[in-house]
């Protein structure tokens, strides 16, 4: 009984960090963008308002059970990778669900919640949801090929397919990951722009070329469960990277440290980068990305 | 605590928000389209103030009537407006949404649009300069916070009245049915 106490709490605590954290980097985002175009910018806090304005607003919009399920698909892959990702070294104070596997099991449940939301904004049956939906599944099909490449790569190189081993692996050797296999570190840096689709991989959402994608029918309370889950998601990749590549961290400061650096690079390299159209994005992905997911993957097998 | 009571708190705290969040659907009815990007940008940031553009009605919370409305243009503006979901605003744009402007004697364009939508702020002026434009978001925000931004409120009141008045000006009326 007190364990089942101990793992419920960790989980609502873990998932209150990750909503707080996550919404915090989304702002200080539209903060860094805005002073680099020479903005002042709205606060930092401005996304806290912006999805307690959200959730205050009434819904009245019914296109089926699908559109009202998508939101909730996206909320539910969040939350699941989120339990599954360990946050801190010790585990004590956020129990996660770790099993043996669970990094197979990740790849497959980060692309469960995009599908959930494409039958969702299937059913809205507005042209631009299903242009974006497209769009977004074509970029995921880029984005997933040097993500899973050099995921294969550390399964093959240290022969397992747990996230808290590979923890271990670095804790024990003193090395983190990032310098023991570069290759594979470069290459899921590079299918993170993909995965966060901020500048140049954001013609899914285009807002004024697609009128902002699969969720053009979405306001409201939907919009609101979409942020959340996307603000929660963010915190959980961040610190998926951290535990894989940058040996996780001892303390929530180093955490946070970690994080910010990594969610540093995507914002930053999005805000020099025009925007490309969805075959461009996929030829880039399939191209020096994948290049260094392949030499990750010789480097693990014969060195 | 009774149920008045904490209905106040909660009234405070989420016209706080919807106050400094305020997601625009810039509908380019007019020449008066042309001041919202200097105002969205970075001259003028309205951004800072938590004004930022919507990219459908679904998402937005401000209609914003840029200028002189044709009749078959009030047609796609009534169409939005009520796809918009509550609480939502409409800020009338320019002279022409107040008595006509240059267009009083135009026989095709609308002349004053509170008979056919529920107008919270006017700006007026042809054009308003962006801080016009500012500072009539900032009455909007007062009108918020004092809970007296309530046009969708009177919309639903006297909706007879108002489908009336578009009918008047709109003969081939062929809409779906307001159902909320």
């Amino acid at each position: 009984m007190e364990e089942i106490l101990h793992y419920t709490w960790g989980a609502v605590v873990s998932f209150v960090l990750a909503f707080a954290v996550g919404i915090t980097y989304m702002g200080l985002n539209r903060k860094v963008t805005a002073r680099v175009q020479n903005r002042i910018g709205p606060p930092w806090y401005q996304n806290f308002l912006d999805v307690l304005k959200l959730g205050s607003k009434k819904s009245a919009i019914h296109h089926g059970t699908m559109h009202h399920l998508g939101p909730a698909f996206l909320m539910v892959t969040s939350v699941m990778s989120l339990l599954i990702i360990p946050i801190l070294n010790d585990g004590k104070f956020f129990p996660n669900l770790n099993f043996q596997g669970d990094l197979i099991f990740l790849i497959y449940i980060m692309t469960f919640g995009p599908l959930g939301m494409a039958l969702g904004a299937g059913q809205t049956g507005n042209p631009n949801s299903a242009i974006g939906v497209t769009r977004g599944l074509a970029q995921m099909a880029g984005f997933e090929i040097p993500w899973v490449m050099a995921l294969v790569a550390l399964m093959i190189q240290f022969k397992t397919t747990s996230i808290v081993d590979l923890m271990n692996v670095q804790a024990e050797t003193g090395r983190w990951l990032m310098f023991s296999s570069p290759f594979a570190f470069i290459a899921a840096i590079m299918a993170m722009f993909g995965m966060f689709r901020y500048s140049p991989f954001d013609i899914v959402g285009a807002p004024s070329e697609l009128a902002s994608g699969p969720m053009s029918e979405n306001g409201g309370k939907y919009l609101f469960t979409m942020m959340s889950s996307g603000s929660v998601f963010t915190f959980a990749k961040l610190t998926l990277y951290t535990d894989l590549f940058l040996g996780g961290a001892d303390n929530l400061l180093v955490l946070i440290a970690k994080t910010f650096v990594l969610y540093m690079i995507p914002v930053l390299y999005g805000l020099v980068s025009p925007r490309y159209r969805t075959e461009q994005a996929v030829r880039w992905f399939w191209g020096w990305p994948s290049f260094f997911g392949l030499l990750a993957i010789l480097q693990a097998s014969f060195f | 605590m009774n149920d008045k009571v904490s209905q106040k708190i909660v009234d405070i705290i989420q016209n706080y928000a919807r106050q400094h969040s305020l997601w625009v659907l810039a509908y380019g009815t007019g020449c008066g389209a042309i001041e919202i990007p200097p105002t969205m940008t970075s001259r003028y940031d309205a951004e800072r103030l938590g004004v930022r553009g919507a990219a459908t009605p679904r998402q937005a919370d401000v209609l914003l009537i840029t200028g002189y409305l044709t009749t078959k243009t009030l047609k796609r503006v009534i169409r939005v407006y009520e796809q918009m979901q509550d609480p939502k605003y409409v800020i009338g744009f320019g002279s022409c949404t107040i008595n006509g402007g240059m267009y009083f004697d135009s026989y095709n364009t609308i002349k004053a649009l509170d008979r056919y939508l529920p107008v919270d702020v006017y700006i007026n002026g042809c054009m308003p300069r962006p801080e016009a434009v500012l500072k009539g978001f900032a009455k909007l925000q007062k009108l918020i916070q004092a809970g007296k931004a309530d046009g969708s409120k009177k919309y639903k009141e006297n909706l007879d009245w108002y489908r009336a008045n578009q009918k008047e000006v709109i003969p081939v009326w062929r809409m779906p049915e307001f159902n909320w």
